[in-house]
């Protein structure tokens, strides 16, 4: 029987700066949630209301700027910092809708897959090669091409399309599980196969399907931008980075600051969420599953 | 490995008729599409017009079978918009997708392989930390984001490269830097990992103890053995770079299989986008079985599996 240490935190010494790096992960991460939550308390103007008599203001930075926009304004003289709070909202909804989605699905097939094996496994094997062999921007662009663009129909797509990475992990911490002694002991003491599954099996692969879940998140939300880009993903005028990015792209010759500001608090969330989970993976000692 | 090699063809074209019938699906769920063709202010004679004109009035089962025996043979159909044979269309296009593809691929290795190596050979020090916090960095990137940087300093204000466009080598400079960079985390991950399982092996002892040269060592025994999954990941990442290429031909406007599908997308031209999201998914099965094939043929010890 083969004790793989699925369930023991083999986390060796923890390093100053990777701790470090997981804090400063943790706080964009709160302040990103902090955003999300309440965005309609915090933007300071409308994100929506338009004001073509201040149009591309500058930013606080920048010479002859309005203190009463510290960000700027856009094309059509909405507030850039009030569209990037409400773009915090929209990435983080999406985000974690999306896993949420794909975590159901790539969860039940990788578990049954494990937990099964013969043709059960098979199948749930054949299904994630085919997923892989799917083009996903460019299915994803497709489907909202053909449905027409709305919020929901984006995180259903993404939720379709996202779930191979879940399924490869659960199914392989399953199968490590599946062996050790204390699930041999619930076959014993007559406990259900499903009882087995939910209560036996799922709590000690957790930890691993929190840190894929994380780096869930900021592939979801690293797409809704790129789709939002390309004009198919979350519709006008609702405030997504993405979309900011690609209205300003216009004018990011002569003021480059438009797509400056809302690519970078789009890296910077992708790389706080990848931080935490990177932290996360050492805390629990997941170092195999990448 | 014939057997080997049987099976994984098998796959591979289970896989692709898994996606053939996936992307027919996906491209009846808009309802009826000879109302989308005939586009607005069309008339009910017009929509029966093109339905009858584009086959779409047989039965659902009719129109897969049909679309399954010309796939198969390589006949793709015909453009709504473009008037032309999808497969044309497609080889007219498939150059600069490709030529990005390689550029992008190349770009990677020449950048992550010595990061890799050096990280592993100064494993824990402060080289190895920055190599993965670049890795870090590259993985949070935006690609469009990056894309568009570039333009602005490399293109704009350095004046280097071309800005948009496809033409000369000089075209393919920055869409490869950017295609790049979504493959550096994995490639340098990778190698690195690979290295430092390697260098602590036996036949590594052995080497040393034979008082081989540390380059000898490191480029002839330690990289063969790290090389394994890098090469099987680089081509899987050459599979990813060509269908995110879409996104990147969009940002750069190069005229490549990606901004055909895109174009073709915003303008319900079906058969090419289904034509594209099949040709995309084939080229990524052959990829994948190649890597294993590579592998295979590398470490006889995987043909088992």
């Amino acid at each position: 029987m083969s004790t793989a240490n699925v369930v023991t935190v083999t986390a060796g010494p923890r390093r100053g700066w990777k701790s470090a790096s997981t804090w400063v992960g943790a706080v964009i991460v709160g302040i990103a949630v902090i955003c999300a939550v309440a965005a309609p308390m915090l933007v300071p103007h409308d994100p929506f209301a338009q004001d073509l008599g201040k149009r591309l203001l500058v930013p606080f930075w920048m010479e002859g700027t309005d203190p009463e926009h510290i960000l700027g304004t856009d094309q059509l003289g909405r507030d850039y910092l009030s569209r990037l709070i409400w773009g915090c909202r929209i990435s983080i909804f999406i985000g974690v809708t999306v896993t949420i989605l794909s975590a159901l699905i790539g969860i039940t097939l990788g578990v049954l897959g494990g937990f099964m094996g013969g043709w059960v496994d098979d199948v749930v094997l054949f299904a994630v090669t085919t997923r892989l062999s799917i083009p996903v921007v460019l299915v994803a662009l497709a489907v909202v091409g053909l449905l027409g663009s709305s919020l929901n129909l984006l995180v259903i797509t993404l939720g379709l399309l996202l779930w191979d990475r879940f399924a490869v992990v659960a199914r392989s911490t399953t199968m490590q599980v599946r062996n050790l002694d204390f699930v041999a002991a619930a076959w014993c003491a007559g406990c259900s196969r499903f009882h087995i599954l939910a209560r036996e099996v799922l709590p000690n692969i957790a930890s691993h399907l929190v840190v894929v879940a994380t780096l869930e998140v900021a592939l979801a939300i690293l797409l809704e931008a790129a789709l939002s880009f390309l004009g198919l993903g979350v519709p006008p005028p609702l405030p997504s980075w993405g979309l900011m990015i690609a209205e300003a792209k216009d004018y990011m010759f002569f003021s480059p600051w438009v797509i400056v500001i809302p690519g970078v608090v789009l890296f910077l969330l992708v790389l706080g969420i990848n931080l935490l989970g990177d932290g996360l993976r050492d805390q629990f000692g997941a170092s195999a599953d990448r | 490995m014939l057997r080997f090699l049987i099976r994984r063809l098998i796959v591979a074209i289970l896989v692709v008729g898994t996606v053939l019938t996936l992307v027919f699906v996906l491209t009846r769920l808009s309802g009826d599409l000879a109302i989308s063709i005939a586009g607005p202010g069309a008339t009910q004679l017009d929509i029966d017009t093109v339905r009858k004109a584009y086959g779409l009035d047989r039965p659902v089962l009719t129109q897969f079978f049909d679309w399954v025996g010309r796939a198969a043979t390589g006949d793709l159909g015909e453009s709504f918009f473009f008037k032309a044979r999808v497969s044309t269309l497609i080889a007219e296009r498939m150059p600069v997708t490709l030529t990005l593809g390689f550029t992008g691929l190349v770009i990677a290795l020449i950048v992550s392989l010595p990061l890799g190596i050096l990280a592993a050979v100064r494993e824990n020090t402060g080289f190895d930390r920055a190599v993965q916090v670049v890795a870090l960095l590259g993985q949070a990137m935006p690609s469009f984001w990056l894309g568009l940087l570039l333009m602005i300093v490399l293109g704009l204000q350095l004046g280097w490269l071309p800005i948009s466009g496809t033409g000369s080598w000089e075209y393919y400079v920055m869409p490869g830097i950017v295609l790049a960079f979504s493959a550096i985390p994995a490639l340098t991950r990778l190698t690195r990992a690979g290295m430092i399982q390697a260098m602590s092996s036996d036949y590594i002892r052995t080497a040393r103890a034979k008082g081989l040269s540390r380059a000898s060592i490191l480029l002839k025994h330690a990289l063969r053995n790290a090389a394994i999954p890098v090469v099987a990941i680089a081509a899987v990442q050459l599979g990813f770079m060509l269908g995110g290429s879409i996104v990147i031909e969009q940002v750069f406007a190069m005229h490549g299989v990606g901004f055909l599908a895109w174009e073709s997308i915003s303008k319900n031209d079906f058969p090419v986008v289904q034509a594209v999201v099949l040709v995309l998914a084939t080229i990524f099965v052959v990829l994948t079985m190649l890597a294993d094939l590579m592998n295979a043929m590398l470490d006889p010890r995987l043909r088992g599996a």
